[in-house]
């Protein structure tokens, strides 16, 4: 149910994997085929690649008839956002801003 | 950075060269706010609801959901950062600044509480799916901490 990081890091390391990940993100669900004709690879190397990121709880899969159609599961993604130095770089970041804001202004 | 119980806030602090007025406005005037923060459509009015955006990540929307949580001008405001719908993660966090006047300008506090651990957000996410903790009783057991 709970994958380590360390294997979604490893799905999402290759770039075609990325790409089809993000595909199914922004498209919604596919088949292999149709996401065959878009990365540039063969369908049976897309197929693997698939089954990597299916690993990774990234894609979840579904027959229907003679295809399997993938879709996209961004949940599993939630362990890869380190809320805590997200913010913390982000809020270092804003506070020098602030900072540079506050000389703009009048008194 | 900091713990209690089981959550995690951040806290940083810094002495700023204006008085606490100035700094006010720059964190409660929203044309202030998007020039040094984010987009926004925030009143200083407790009960307020605005969003905050920025450039999406994966993970995250690149919205924050708010609400005005107090309004003491010019020494604390606060907010509720985000409503769980945000990010995959559901994160909902509490950021509150803190103006204290010193040597002619202002210490300047920011802290963000409310970041769970990542065991007690994968608790909670169960907790949303009873019929699947159920199916998987033994991974739950295995992972839910006990004396929490």
């Amino acid at each position: 149910m709970h994958v380590p990081p360390d294997h979604l890091f490893a799905a999402l390391a290759d770039p075609t994997r990325r790409g089809i990940f993000e595909r199914l993100s922004r498209g919604g669900e596919q088949s292999v085929r149709a996401l065959t004709a878009e990365a540039g690879v063969s369908q049976p190397a897309v197929s693997k690649h698939l089954g990597v990121l299916k690993k990774a709880g990234l894609v979840r899969d579904r027959r229907a008839g003679r295809e399997t159609h993938y879709s996209a599961n961004p949940k599993a993604l939630a362990p890869l956002v380190a809320w805590l130095s997200f913010y913390a770089a982000f809020w270092s970041a804003r506070l020098d801003k602030l900072e540079e804001l506050l000389e703009r202004m009048d008194q | 950075m900091s713990e209690t119980g089981t959550t995690r806030s951040l806290v940083f602090e810094r002495q700023m060269k204006h008085p606490p007025e100035k700094v006010w406005r720059a964190l409660t005037q929203s044309h202030l706010i998007a020039e040094w923060l984010m987009e926004n459509d925030f009143v200083p009015k407790v009960g307020h609801r605005f969003t905050f955006r920025a450039t999406p990540l994966p993970g995250w929307s690149g919205i924050a959901n708010c609400e005005v949580l107090a309004v003491d001008p010019p020494h604390l405001l606060s907010y509720r950062w985000g409503d769980g719908t945000e990010s995959a993660s559901g994160l909902v966090t509490v950021v509150t600044w803190t103006l204290m006047p010193r040597d002619g300008g202002t210490l300047v506090r920011m802290e963000q509480s409310g970041f769970r651990t990542p065991d007690e957000l994968a608790f909670k996410r169960m907790g949303k799916g009873w019929p699947r903790v159920l199916e998987r009783l033994e991974d739950v057991v295995g992972r839910v901490d006990l004396d929490a």
